[in-house]
Order: C-alpha cells, then structure tokens, then sequence
C-alpha cells in the first residue's frame, strides 16, 4: 500500500473524491454564478484560502503524526496583537519582533512538551493553551479587542505587495506548501513524522526520536500560525482578536481533514491540504456570491466537516479489539 | 547501643512511615487534591471579595451553580464512560431556546416549554451519541462538530426571533418561581441539580447500568469482550448528557426569561475544566459525580470571583486555560505514577537489634548443630508437587499437603505413590490441621481460614476478625493466615502473619520487620473470630501443648517461640520461651516423646542481622535496586528442631547439602516417620526417626483413638 505522497489514481480514495467534487462545483459555479469566472474573482479565492492553507499546513504536519493543534488561531491572532500593540507603544521593531518570537516559541514548546514528555493528551493541551494564549494576551498585553498595524510599517506595505497583479500571500502560501513538501518527503524527520503517526509505540522502538519529533513539530505549527497571522494583518491593515472565537479552527481542521489526512495519523501530504483548501475555497467564495449568511455559512460548513470525519471513520473504521483505550 | 542507633531506633520505631504508603492505597486519596483546591479556592475568594458569603450573593451565584453543575454531572458521566461531549454548550443553549420560543412566541404552557427544552437535549444528545457509540467516530471531534453546528444553529435563531421574545407578553408564576423564588431557602435549580447528582451517583454506583458505564470507560475492550453492550452504553451516556444540559438550558431561560447571544458561552471549556480539575480521568473509569461538582464549584468560583474583582475580558479564559492544563497533566501523570509511587514508598523498614545467638554450624558443640541427617528422607511426590507448605496425615495414614496453585492433594497410604487433588480452595493453603470429626481445617494464605469436609466439601470458616480503631489499611481482613491448630474445646487458633502485605509478598515483610502478626481464634459454636494478640514480628507455625492447656506459637523475623496460655493462672498471656534462635522459625507440631518439632525456614545470618540495625540502609535498598539484589534473611538453609515443653532444645537436623531439604517449613511425625514439607520444595521428605514411638500418630494424640 502507498500511503506516503504518491496516491493510487486507479482507486477512488477521499482525496480523488474532493478533487471531483471541488472541480465539480467549479464548473458549476462558472456555469451558473455569474461573476464566478472573472479573473479576479480567482485570484480573491486563492487568496482567501492563503491563510486557511498556511495554517491547514501547520495543522496538516501535526496530524500525520497523530496529534492535533487547537490553539493554532490562538496563536496566529494573539501573537500578531501582541507584536502590533508592542509597536504602538513604540518599542523598537526589531525588539518587539523578538518578543513575539520568543513568546511564540515558548508556546510551541510547551504545547510539545507536555505532549511528548508529559503525555497529555494533545487536544486537551492545545486546547487548554489556546484558551490561556487568548486569555492573557487579551487581559495581559494588549487593550482592545482589534489592534491596529502602524502607519507605513512594512506588515502594511507587504499587504499591498503583488506580483503578476496576485497578492504575495498566494506565493508565501504556495512556497511554504512548497517547503513542507521537501520537508516531508525528502527529509529523514519528514519521513518519520509518517511513521511516528502510523505506530508510536513501534517507531519508538527502533530508535526514532520520537519525542524532540513531536516538540518540533508543535513549533512549527506555531510559527506557521505566525506567518499566517502576520499576512492576515498585513491584508486587513490590522488583527482582530475575535477571530479567536470564530470557527476559522474548524475550517483549518475541515481543510486538513476534507483533503483526506486521517486523524489517526500517518496519511496524508501537501497535496491534501491543497485539494481541501480548493474545495473550502470555492465553496466559500460561491456561498458568499449567492449571498449566503455569515451564520447560514457556519452551518453549512459544520454539516460538511461532520459529513467529512463521518467519512473518515468509515474509511479509517475503529474497533473494540484495536481501539487503544483513552483515545478519545 | 550506641548513640547512633539510638537515633535510628527513635527515628524509624516512632515516626509512622507507614502510613504514607497505606495512605496512598485509599482510593480517597484521589479526591483529596480537588478537595484542597476547592477548599483552597474558597477561602482565597471568600477572603478576598467582601460579602461573598453573603446570602443574597450566594443565592444568585447558587442558581448559576445549580445550572453549571448540572451540565457537569452529564459531562462527568460521559466522561467516565470514556467519552467527552463538547457539545454541552450548544445543547444548553438550544434548550434555552426551545423553552423560550415554545413559552414567549408560541405562548404555551411552561410544561410544553420544559418538554420541548428536553426534547431538544435528547434528539441533541441521541445524534452524539449515534455518531460517537454506534458509528464510532472520535468523541473530541464529533462533539466539537456538532457544538459548531449547535452553535450556527442557535445563533440563526437568537437573531431571528430576539425582537419577538422581547415584544412577547407571557407570564407564569411557575416561571417566576422556577427562576426567582426560594424553596427552604435555595433555590429550584440547586435542589434539582441535588437530586440529579444523588440520582446519577446512585445509579453509577449502584445499578447495573451504572456498572456498564463504568466498566466500559475503564477497560472498552473488556467490557466489549465481558459481553456488554458498548455501543448503546456510550449512546446512552450521550443522551444521558444531552438531557442534564437541557435541564440546565431550561432553568435559565426561567432565570433571564429570554435567550441571548452569550447562553452558554464557552459552557464546554467550563464544564470539562470543572470535571477534570474535580478529578475525573480522562479516558475514562475513574471519577464520581462528587468529583464533577466539586469542579463546578472550583471553576465557578474563580471566573465569577474574577468578574467581581474587576479583572478584564479574557482574564477568565486564562485561568480556564492554566487550570485545564495542570489539572489534566496532574490527572495523567497521577494515573501513570501513583503505583509507582506506592511501589516505591510502601516498604518503611523499622529498626530491630537482634539478640545474641548460638551457632548452628556443625561441630560447634551446641544443640543447634545442624547435620545432614534429613538429606537421606525419601521423596514423596518429587516433582508433582510444588510448594507443600504443611503436611499431615489423617487416622489411616493417607498423607496431606496444599499446594501453590491452590489445592489440597492427597498421597494414599502405604507407598505414597499414588495421588489425587483432593480438594480446590484456591488462595494457597498453608496449615493445616484435623479437627475431632476428620474436617481437615486449613489456614488458606490470602483467602482466609477453611474447612475441608471428609467428603471434599469445602466452607469457609472465617475470613475477617474486628478491625482495631486505628488502622488505616483495613486489617479485618485476613492476609496471610499462616497455620492453625485445634483446642480440646474445637476452637481453632490460628496465625494472620502480617497485616501490611499479602501472602505472596511474606518476603517484603521480612525486610520492613514491622510487628503486624496476630494471634487469632475461632470458634465453632457461633462462627465468631477474635483477635488475641497483636503485634509480633510475623506469627508462624501453632501448635496445641500437649495437654491442651497452653500453645506455642512461632514469631519467625525475632526468631522466637512464645506459649499462650488458654487455662491456668496464666490464661489469656503470652510469654517467651525460646529466644534467639539462630534460624527463623516456621511450623510447630507435636512428637511422639512429649516434645515439638519446629521447622527452621531459613537461617540468621550476621549480614541480615546487621541491616536490621540500619533501617536506612534497607529503605534506600527498597527504592533504589531492583528487588532480585535486594539483601532477603537466608532461606536456603534450614532444619528441624525438637524442644522441650519449657523450651529447651533437644536437637536439630538438617540437609547441608541443600539436595533434598534445604530449607523447611512444616514436619508432621506419624508411626515413627517424620514427613518434611517446605514452601519453596518440589517434593515432601519421608524421615525414619531413630528410636520414635512406631505407632504414635498425631490424630491420636489429639482426639484419642480411633473410635
């Protein structure tokens, strides 16, 4: 069985199945939407799915090696205001740069190890990181829910950057999913994130580095959030915390998961996640084209992402004689 | 004794060390740290805050309470049946909505409101429940999807019909009350979350389903394997949660009369904060609903306590955050290290000085002198056997003897050659003797005292005596019942050798030397046990004085042999009779000249004796080496000794060669043959004694000839 980067086209996996689907709905929705085809209206997908993709790529890393990220947004959001509101009240750039840094390292560490080295479950650290970096970023560091970018800073000139008339977060996106491509296919820690996905216990056993993998790669998916909250910002001139509160988490998990990476772990690549990030995107962009509202949207959404782990699970069926106790 | 020892003698005799590990045994142990905190968390709020025992203050934030706690109580359950339901949230607050659109805007009756608000939490619960325990999807994420879902759902509906409730005109005085009023001075939702906790906690405990809940959380395969239905028990504990929080949607849209954007906001984050910070494990099987709402009012405390000091938005999710983190690292490293822990502390040596012995080596002239003499016994069962601890011989010879796995087997007289299981008790029987009507009585090592009828019927005698008031493990129960013997009157007294461990680990006992063992009678007539001496280093062997008036019982870590008395001046004391031996002493039994035998199990050595005088020593031994380099007393020598009624000692024999006897635990003298049986043999020995009564026989000379 492949089940490391190269599918089997022969069989219809979920990947091939979302493939279908997302080109579907674009022929669709070029056919019936008006507008839908506009050349700028592509790009303004591909645009929008730019940060979900940055951070479903984060998220993508963390779940093939059977863990999972919840304080992601946290993180993105919480980071940025901090580094913002650092700037405001004037404290030099290169300084208040290396506070988010550092902030945000030590967040990633602590994520990682108390889920290498303390063995809590990974959803419930992240989850209880997420909600403590909202929490004292918001009551701690910065004053008000939005915080804006400083005129004439370079995160606001990097929002107008564009290249061939496409905004730079496409190629940021599309070189960092780039990036994570060599990472995990061509690098010897990239392999064995697969492996520590598919068996801990066993990858363990011959000698993999299994707990500095799992620290790195909760780092990494915090300063992936970085980057994607630093181009949110740079495309909105300022960060709203609230979106902490948002369902943006569980589009980045719809993205990953709707793409095909198996929450048990040890499936899946970049390819998924762009598969995923294609069908969230045009999805998105066709709701909102319709003019759907925002609420009516949520629901939509969570109804496919239900309809995707129900999927999952049949795929990737659990049972009482294999199921590993306290894996909920 | 020198200065040094004198302080290690205060230092480990008086400091109760352990207790400790006893301590860590309790189950309760695991609500003590949520217990603190609670305690804690109170008293720093209520010091802090002024006013905040106040009762009109109380009573608005034991509503809340009530509401919260309820919501706990499903998560609890949900959790222990080794789910999680994120979805509290939005269950409660899609409740809240029924009640409110069936009782503003359709203008029904409040009961339709509440039935249309537990309806909403059953469908609610019933579809987690189906996705999670029939379709087996991963609770975390099915519960956080169908949260979102809740959540959209409700939020459609708060923008939809807001204007419609506030223009709405319905009243109701059983809303009012429900909301508002008192009832013996708290409110409706704390007695309703009262009765839903001692409901549930009932039922948890105490029912089968309850059971299955349990059992499925602690161990899912097991349970699937033991034949309960695991699906439908994690369905029901969905649909169970799904209803608790639509109890609690309910009881706050009689409180606010309304439904807004922020009905139960972050409600999931709060509710699994409480019922992990309140102990409730993760994965399932352990937690109580006591435990839940001790959480509840932990967490509530903080976030309403934080809102009144005055601190800004978000405080709250920091402290949720920080409390979920710990608690849940605390839970998990709790779980994994707690045996651990034990392991390590349980063993607490104490400090003894053992007295000066006699040699017992060959040729050193005194009467402990060992030789070879049992090395030349013939073998009986060699190889069929393992562990015949006791041995005995019943009116027509036929030769008796329990083994480790738990039965009594039986050699036929008069080669021994042939055998069969006698009788199964299980535990492993350790001594054994025969009563006046040919019931062989057993002393079962974990398992208590029991009687074996001539005709194989095995009852149990006795498995408790009275607990003493300050005991911390539960010494009622019998853990190592060692040996036994039988009065003229037909009570029987019996040996409980320790009451810190249980039989398989007598070796451990050995090393913290602590004086647990007792002395313990039974008596037939109305099946009662009594304790009547308490605190010997390791009661042993029991046997009747010849003329049943006294009994000598064997302390075998101080290497002595007492005398109770049961008639005469002297009835109901214990003196010593014979002290510093040099080996330690196992079973007694009487010999056909008016002595006793008495089994050596191993010998002193100056090595042991020494680290007796060094508790410390042997308490960094215990947790630092693994326990096979561990320094046990020798049991690889031993022997037999014959003594005089006054304690003299007439002789002893042994197997230096370490070939056939090694070390000894129980002899049994019958028609001039001593039947040697060890604990640790593959084999029972058959010992002509030269010059010994040829028709002396041990059931003759407890209940007279044959009748």
């Amino acid at each position: 069985m492949n089940t490391i980067g190269w599918p089997n086209f022969r069989s219809l996996n979920q990947e091939g199945i979302v493939f279908a689907i997302a080109v579907v709905l674009f022929v669709a929705a070029a056919i019936g939407l008006p507008g839908f085809i506009d050349p700028n209206n592509l790009v303004a997908i591909v645009r929008s799915v730019s940060v979900l993709g940055i951070l479903a790529l984060g998220m993508a890393v963390v779940i093939i090696g059977r863990g999972i990220d919840l304080s992601a947004v946290a993180i993105m959001a919480m980071s940025v205001a901090w580094y913002l509101q650092l700037l405001n009240s004037g404290t030099p750039d290169g300084l208040a740069f290396a506070y988010v840094l550092a902030g945000v390292l030590a967040i990633g560490l602590l994520n990682g190890f108390l889920v290498a080295y303390a063995d809590v479950p990974a959803i419930f650290v992240t989850l209880a990181t997420g909600s403590f970096v909202f929490g004292y970023v918001r009551s701690q560091l910065i004053t008000q829910d939005a915080v804006p970018v400083p005129q004439g800073h370079w995160v606001e000139l990097l929002g107008g950057l564009r290249f061939l008339d496409i905004p730079i977060e496409v190629f940021v996106f599309a070189g960092l999913a780039f990036l994570f491509f060599l990472f995990l296919r061509y690098t010897k820690w990239g392999r064995y994130i697969y492996f520590a996905g598919d068996n801990p216990v066993a990858a363990r056993n011959i000698g993999m580095p299994v707990r500095p993998m799992l620290v790195l790669r909760y780092v990494l998916s915090a300063f992936v959030a970085l980057v994607a909250g630093l181009l949110t910002a740079a495309s909105l001139h300022s960060i709203n915390t609230r979106v902490v509160n948002s369902t943006l988490l569980y589009d980045i998990v719809l993205v990953a998961v709707i793409g095909g990476i198996g929450l048990s772990g040890g499936r899946g690549g970049v390819r998924n996640v762009l598969v995923g990030a294609a069908l969230i995107g045009i999805l998105l962009n066709a709701m909102t084209i319709i003019d759907i509202p925002l609420l009516y949207q949520n629901l939509i959404k969570a109804a496919i992402l239900l309809g995707a782990i129900i999927v999952d699970g049949i795929i990737n069926p659990r049972d009482e004689q294999t199921a590993q106790q306290g894996d909920i | 004794m020198s200065f040094r020892e004198r302080l290690q003698s205060w230092r480990y005799n008086l400091v109760p060390d352990h207790v400790v590990g006893e301590i860590l045994t309790k189950r309760w142990t695991d609500n003590a740290i949520p217990f603190l905190a609670l305690v804690a968390t109170l008293a720093t709020f209520g010091s802090v805050i002024p006013g905040f025992f106040k009762l009109t203050a109380l009573q608005e934030s034991t509503r809340q309470l009530g509401e919260f706690s309820m919501v706990v109580t499903g998560m609890t359950v949900v959790m222990l049946g080794g789910g999680i339901d994120l979805s509290v949230g939005s269950i409660f607050a899609l409740s809240c909505f029924s009640a409110v659109y069936v009782f503003f805007i359709l203008e029904q009756s409040i009961w339709l409101a509440l039935a249309a608000s537990l309806a909403t939490g059953l469908i609610f619960g019933a579809i987690n429940g189906y996705l999670v325990g029939y379709l087996r999807l991963r609770a975390f994420l099915t519960t956080l999807v169908t949260f979102i879902f809740g959540r959209a759902l409700f939020d459609i509906l708060v923008t939809t019909y807001a204007a419609d409730v506030q223009l709405s005109t319905a009243t109701s005085d059983v809303l009012d009350f429900i909301g508002d009023s008192t009832f013996w001075g708290l409110s409706v939702s704390v007695w309703l979350a009262i009765i839903l906790a001692i409901v549930t906690h009932i039922a948890l405990t105490r029912s089968r389903p309850g059971w299955h809940v349990l059992a499925v959380g602690g161990s899912r395969r097991s349970a699937h394997n033991a034949g309960i239905r695991v699906r439908r028990t994690v369905f029901m504990t969905y649909v169970f949660s799904g209803f608790c929080a639509s109890i609690g949607g309910f009881l706050i849209a009689c409180r606010l009369s309304g439904a807004g954007p922020g009905t139960g906001l972050n409600l999931e984050i709060m509710a699994l904060t409480a019922a992990v910070v309140g102990g409730v494990s993760l994965g399932g099987g352990r937690g109580s609903v006591i435990k839940g709402l001790m959480g509840a009012i932990i967490v509530l405390t903080m976030t309403n306590g934080l809102i009144r000091l005055g601190y800004g938005t978000g405080t709250n999710q920091m402290v949720l955050g920080i409390m979920l983190a710990v608690a849940v690292t605390i839970d998990i490293r709790w779980l994994k290290n707690r045996h651990k822990v034990l392991n390590e502390v349980y063993v607490a040596p104490v400090y003894l000085k053992m007295g000066e012995t006699q040699s017992a080596a060959p040729g050193s002239g005194t009467p402990y002198e060992l030789d070879n003499r049992l090395s030349a016994a013939e073998h009986i069962g060699l190889g069929e056997l393992e562990g015949p601890e006791d041995v005995i011989l019943d009116r027509d010879d036929n030769l008796y003897c329990g083994t480790r796995h738990g039965e009594i087997v039986r050699f036929f007289a008069p080669d021994y050659v042939r055998s069969e299981v006698f009788a199964h008790i299980g535990g492993f029987p350790l001594g054994l003797a025969f009563d006046k009507s040919g019931n062989l009585i057993s002393c079962v090592g974990a398992m208590g005292l029991y009687s074996v009828s001539p005709d194989r019927e095995v009852k149990r005698l006795s498995a408790e005596t009275s607990r003493s008031w300050t005991s911390i493990v539960d010494d009622a129960r019998l853990r190592d019942p060692n040996d036994c013997d039988i009065a003229p009157d037909g009570r029987i007294y019996f040996t409980d050798s320790t009451k810190r461990y249980d039989a398989h680990d007598w070796a451990l006992d050995s090393i913290e030397n602590r004086a647990t063992g007792r002395l313990l009678v039974y008596d037939p007539k109305d099946g009662s046990t009594k304790t009547l001496l308490d605190g010997y280093r390791y009661t042993n062997g029991v046997c009747m004085a010849h003329d049943g008036k006294s009994l000598f019982f064997a302390e075998s870590w101080a290497c002595r042999v007492h005398r109770y008395w049961l008639e005469g001046p002297k009835a109901g004391t214990a003196e010593c009779v014979i002290r510093d031996m040099p080996g330690y002493p196992d079973n007694i039994n009487r010999a056909s000249d008016g002595n006793y035998w008495m089994a050596w199990l191993g010998m002193r050595t100056p090595s042991f004796d020494l680290s007796l005088r060094h508790p410390d020593m042997r308490k960094r031994m215990t947790r630092r080496l693994p326990q096979d380099e561990w320094l046990f007393p020798n049991i690889n020598t031993g022997g037999v000794v014959k003594f005089t009624e006054k304690g003299g000692i007439v002789e002893a024999m042994g197997d230096l060669t370490g070939g056939a006897h090694p070390m000894v635990t129980s002899m049994r003298e019958h028609k001039g043959y001593l039947f040697v049986g060890g604990i640790l043999n593959n084999r029972i020995g058959r010992y002509k004694i030269a010059g010994a009564d040829p028709n002396w026989t041990s059931p003759a000379s407890y209940w007279g000839a044959k009748p």
